[in-house]
């Protein structure tokens, strides 16, 4: 059996209907504005930014190995950012979303340099102080409006309130999708093996020459630049800008939430985490506090007894892949006599 | 001058707090080489089921004490036997997603039952009384007690790991969970016991962190974060480190508190980060970081 | 009955079966040698023994009771101890706390610091030594006095002459006649067939996970030991 017999394939029956329906899903919510309500509209909006967030913290911990609780810091980098260019330069808010996410990413580089000192558990608390600093800077200093925030409604009060709407959510389904395209492409690309094989095991992978620190930077910081831009487009919804709301912890909460209970290390994982999660969220509305500690709850039980969530218990169990990043060997007929 | 003297005196004295809360966490580190995201939140739960306490039985807070600290050994105990010991492993990420599952349900417990107002226990003439060290210069006696509670519980440790059989299999666990065991060491067991004792001290600094000032539901990750500053500072391995560790730390936010109100706590993470870039093994290295 | 009673053990890591039906015999006061070449299953066999791998519960009888896939912990408290290969010594202890660990379970028997220092005079010198900056052979020593501290029915003892010069293994196979001495019976894994020859009064020659060879070393040929360990 020679080699020209083998053929080396990526996609499956479901990959190739899940990319058909992922064209049709996205035409759908492309033309929204036109067919859809407002109410419906923020809630895909506030959807797709979510997939977008748990998709960077899925980067950085199902692929880098890097375990991070302080991403908010990179959320709250990018509400900031709307405040300086959006607020204080007038800029066109829906064009400072790139800008703070290229100022998440200058911003990460210092800060992984500190950072990568740390390793594992202590780089992550590590990633919590870095975010608590951020925030402190940032209510210590007047001009950004201090402990009490501000308003940020200015930016968009010469935007039809139709055109205000529609960008959002055409930002939203951009950052969703190239965030999830970003990750699968990743994958598929020899870059993707690297990343694995530093997940499963830094020595090794070191050792068959893959740069275990380069590969680091490059996540560490591509994450950055997602909650950045993410960031700016969360406040230009939310229209009004403080510390404790910007750098709030709950972000990591709902990152983490959602790519345990969808799947870590999946591409898929992070979005059937954000359906889990607003399903639940829906279900829990009326419980205050309660349905934080629920979340906390099944998270723990995931972690113990379902560690690969439900994505990946489901791709295990039906051999599922829609976004097929392995790469697959078939015999041609002719080689299996 | 005397200002300057006060101030730094405050900041050592507050280091035994630090050092107090940052012995359990680095403990359940250097045992079972976990971090326990919850821990901050677990000191805070002790002051909160210490205030209850003292609000329904009308107690005491020191008898009180008595009875809390033991009850949280018990649940620590219990916790790494029934939860963290399913999350050991290679990985890290288990046992660091499960504690901070834990610090959600805890924080969000503790606010639905108390609400998000803050409470503390009456420390009584302790609270106030201070012992003058002449020069114009005083010290309070709380303050004091805290620092000598830190030492001795430091101390207590220390003789724990160096001299006694269930020190030497702390230590062998640690080193290497798989021969532990051809010594005859139940690892679970140990880990339980190494926790139970983590929480043990973590709810003596929550107990004496509510004397102190009042408390919210809420603090638990300010608590773990200073902890971890004062470990890394510290130097891990080390428990005198620790000691060192939360006196630097509780010095630069006194000064950082005195230039500026805001600047207290920043001016700790700044010191965090300014030992991480210069002496990233910390001020006393004893082991490397694994 | 014999001290240990394995009979028809398998052994796997994950799906990968690494022993299979082994048949094994200790009895009290013997030397059995176990050999074999890399890779025959000798230390998967020491670790299942030792609870380290699981196996079935009759899989394994000693002295009397079936300890097959028993916790690895308690099985030392029923007198079987191993030095497991390459030592493994605890990095962060001295040789004296090493010898002491060796004794957590507390079982009663001759073996203390005092008998171990005689038997081994060199640790006392340097009893407060972090055990592992020791030459190779000072440490199995240490290795072997920490597991004589569990007063062991049945000592496991594998590979101790790795990477030790030739007078290293004499010094650390000298001490054998004085655990044997105490009643103690030993399992011996050796790749040295010559060294195995000379101490066992019976040995075993294991062959890609099976038993290929058994007898006393004075009924085996050169050629049936080569056959039974090459498989040629």
């Amino acid at each position: 059996m020679s080699v020209n017999e083998i053929q080396i394939e990526r996609s499956t029956r479901a990959s190739n209907i899940a990319a058909i329906l992922g064209v049709l899903l996205l035409v759908a919510f492309v033309s929204m504005p036109w067919w859809g309500e407002r109410s419906g509209q923020r809630l895909l909006t506030e959807f797709l930014y979510t997939v977008a967030l748990a998709q960077m913290w899925n980067l950085l911990a199902g692929y880098g190995g890097l375990l991070s609780v302080g991403q908010q810091a990179f959320v709250g980098l990018g509400a900031y950012v709307l405040v300086a260019l959006g607020l204080h330069a007038g800029i066109n808010p829906f064009l400072v979303i790139p800008l703070a996410g290229l100022v998440a990413g200058l911003i990460a580089i210092p800060t992984a340099a500190v950072l990568f000192r740390l390793r594992g558990a202590y780089f992550a608390v590590g990633t919590w102080v870095v975010a608590e600093v951020f925030r402190l800077l940032i209510s210590n200093s007047s001009s950004w409006g201090g402990g009490s925030g501000l308003s940020v409604t200015q930016t968009v009060r010469d935007i039809p309130v139709w055109w205000r709407d529609s960008l959002t959510l055409w930002c939203a389904v951009a950052l969703g999708a190239s965030a999830t395209l970003l990750v699968y492409w990743l994958l598929r690309s020899r870059h993707g093996l690297a990343l694995t094989a530093v997940r499963d095991s830094e020595p090794a992978a070191s050792s068959l020459g893959v740069s275990v620190q380069r590969i680091k930077w490059f996540v560490y910081i591509v994450s950055a630049v997602g909650c950045g831009m993410v960031g700016a487009l969360i406040f230009i919804t939310k229209l009004r800008v403080s510390p404790e709301a910007a750098f709030s912890l709950d972000w990591t909460t709902v990152m983490l939430f959602v790519v345990v209970i969808g799947g870590i290390g999946t591409v898929e994982g992070p979005i059937v985490g954000t359906l889990v999660y607003f399903v639940l969220r829906e279900l829990l509305s009326n419980y205050g506090s309660w349905y934080l500690i629920a979340l906390g709850l099944i998270a723990i039980l995931f972690m113990l007894w379902i560690p690969r969530g439900i994505w990946g218990l489901m791709s295990a169990r039906f051999d599922l892949r829609c976004f097929p990043v392995q790469r697959r060997l078939r015999l041609d007929e002719e080689a299996k006599r | 001058m005397t200002a300057a003297i006060d101030t730094l005196l405050q900041g050592l004295l507050l280091g035994g707090l630090y050092a107090l809360f940052a012995t359990g966490l680095a403990l359940s580190f250097g045992v079972m080489r976990m971090i326990n995201i919850a821990h901050g939140d677990f000191a805070i739960l002790s002051a909160f089921l210490a205030v209850a306490v003292v609000a329904g039985l009308g107690l005491n807070p020191f008898v009180v004490m008595i009875l809390v600290v033991p009850a949280m050994a018990l649940l620590g105990y219990g916790l790494q036997r029934l939860v963290l010991n399913r999350t050991l492993g290679k990985d890290i990420m288990p046992p660091l997603l499960v504690t901070f599952g834990c610090s959600i349900v805890i924080q969000n417990l503790l606010q639905e039952i108390f609400s998000a107002d803050t409470r503390s226990l009456d420390a009584g003439s302790l609270g106030t009384d201070s012992l003058a060290l002449g020069g114009g210069v005083a010290v309070g006696v709380l303050p004091l007690l805290i620092m000598a509670s830190a030492v001795a519980v430091l101390a207590a440790l220390q003789y724990l790991f160096a001299r006694t059989r269930l020190g030497r299999a702390f230590r062998a666990a640690s080193d290497d969970a798989t021969t532990a065991q051809l010594m005859g060491i139940d690892n679970k067991h140990v880990y339980g016991v190494a926790m139970a004792i983590a929480m043990a001290v973590v709810a003596l600094a929550g107990f004496y962190l509510a004397l102190r000032a009042n408390v919210s539901p809420s603090e638990g990750p300010a608590r773990l974060i200073y902890a971890f500053e004062a470990v890394i500072i510290g130097g891990l391995g080390s428990l005198w480190g620790t000691l060192a560790g939360g006196m630097v730390l509780g010095v630069a936010q006194s000064v950082g508190l005195r230039l500026d109100p805001g600047w207290g706590i920043l001016s700790g993470h700044l010191a965090f980060l300014a030992i991480l870039v210069l002496r990233p093994n910390g001020l006393f290295p004893k082991t490397r970081d694994r | 009955m014999s001290l240990l009673s394995v009979n028809n053990l398998n052994a796997h890591y994950g799906d990968f079966q690494a022993l299979y039906g082994i048949d094994f015999r200790v009895e009290e006061g013997e030397t059995v040698a176990v050999i074999g070449a890399n890779g025959a299953g000798k230390s998967t066999f020491l670790r299942t023994l030792s609870g380290l791998i699981s196996t079935a519960r009759d899989g394994v009888i000693f002295a009397g009771q079936s300890i097959g896939g028993e916790l690895a912990h308690r099985i030392v408290g029923l007198g079987l101890a191993q030095v497991p290969e390459g030592r493994c010594l605890f990095p962060s202890m001295s040789v004296e706390e090493n010898l002491l660990i060796g004794a957590y379970s507390g079982r009663p028997g001759p073996w203390n610091l005092q008998r171990l220092y005689g038997l081994f005079p060199i640790l006392k010198e340097r009893r407060n030594v972090p055990a592992t900056m020791l030459s190779g052979g000072q440490q199995q020593m240490v290795a072997l006095g920490r597991a004589l501290m569990s007063n062991p029915r049945l000592l496991l003892c594998d590979e101790i002459s790795l990477g030790l010069a030739p007078v290293m293994i004499k010094d650390v196979y000298a001490a054998l006649p004085g655990i044997k001495a105490e009643g103690t019976s030993v399992v011996v894994v050796e790749q040295d067939t010559g060294q195995a020859m000379r101490v066992a009064d019976r040995l075993y020659c294991f062959q890609e996970g099976k038993v290929a060879l058994e007898g006393a070393p004075s009924q085996l040929s050169r050629e049936q030991i080569s056959l039974a360990y090459f498989g040629v």
